[in-house]
């Protein structure tokens, strides 16, 4: 990529999540066979919660709340890979 | 398809954890001599792409909705190896900070996506366009199957592992989730197929970057 060129990208993913609230709220395939063959129930919470069901907790406007779940997983989503793939780079540098 | 934990026995998640380990270890051995300077901030760029185009449910028939998986496109701009590892990041995220996808389940979720989602869109698209050669739709048409196959494998392989754990029976689960997810799949080929155009049409430099990876193969 160009240099800054991924700020772009970057800026195109954030700019997706705005369209989230637009989503359907049917549930997804999974789900949806879960509920018809009555497993669903079997789900079991998660131990912790922290951005659960998309929606940053204490914002009381729904849509905004799902845009700025969704900026934040992007930021930490971009920050963890790209920090990966550098370290798996200076790794490899290192040892050739 | 982010399988909750409570679906899966835990001998099945067992197993599933080491298949998801294999083959993100085996991704990250083989990326490492493909990754340039340019293709850093590009594998950031992409999972943080598909994490937000996953949130983008779009409803298909009967009451059901479906996302971009995007092990395609991941595997279409990185390479099968960095694609792999993206989407797995993303699903990280997604179980850890969402709630989306069990703990205990990430690693049959992982398996699911982030390696046979990546890995059966990759053999699809090579054998592709091996077959159709370098006519002007041959990566039209290999990178929209290559996605609707990599979404009905994700979730044959996510009905195995209800069927082994005994939470559905084979003969209900396998064609409940295959027949939903061929309709899903169809909505993934179209986005990967967008994207993979507009791309191609305003940064072909990028596309260019996991050429050699794809095309030379792997013996």
């Amino acid at each position: 990529m160009k240099k800054h060129a991924w700020l772009i990208g970057l800026a195109v993913a954030l700019a997706v999540t705005i369209l989230a609230p637009l989503a359907s709220s049917f549930p997804d395939g999974l789900e949806r066979v879960a509920e018809d063959h009555a497993f669903l129930d079997r789900a079991q919470d998660a131990p912790f919660q922290i951005i659960p069901d998309y929606a940053l907790p204490g914002i009381s406007h729904e849509a905004l709340s799902t845009i700025l779940a969704g900026m934040v997983g992007v930021v930490i989503v971009f920050a963890l890979t790209y920090a990966v793939a550098w370290l798996l780079r200076r790794r490899h540098n290192v040892n050739a | 398809m982010h399988i909750p934990d409570g679906f899966l026995s835990t001998a099945t998640s067992a197993v599933a954890w080491v298949g998801a380990a294999g083959g993100v270890g085996y991704s990250i051995n083989r990326v490492k001599t493909e990754l340039t300077e340019r293709k850093v901030p590009l594998i950031g760029v992409t999972a943080a792409f598909i994490f937000a185009a996953q949130m983008l449910n779009f409803p298909v028939a009967g009451g059901t909705s479906g996302h971009l998986l995007g092990g395609a496109l991941a595997m279409i701009l990185l390479g099968p190896f960095a694609g792999s590892i993206a989407i797995t990041a993303v699903l990280i995220i997604q179980a850890l900070i969402f709630q989306d996808g069990g703990l205990l389940a990430l690693g049959a979720n992982v398996l699911n996506m982030a390696v046979v989602g990546v890995f059966s869109a990759w053999l699809v698209y090579r054998g592709l366009l091996r077959v159709l050669g370098s006519r002007k739709w041959s990566t039209t048409i290999a990178a929209f199957a290559a996605s609707w196959a990599s979404v009905v494998l994700a979730s044959l392989a996510a009905s195995v592992e209800l069927a082994l754990s005994g939470t559905s029976p084979w003969g209900v689960v396998l064609p409940a989730m295959g027949s939903v997810h061929m309709i899903i799949g169809v909505g993934e080929g179209l986005i990967t197929v967008g994207v993979v155009s507009f791309l191609r049409a305003t940064r072909p430099d990028l596309l260019a970057l996991q050429a050699t990876p794809i095309r030379g193969g792997v013996s």
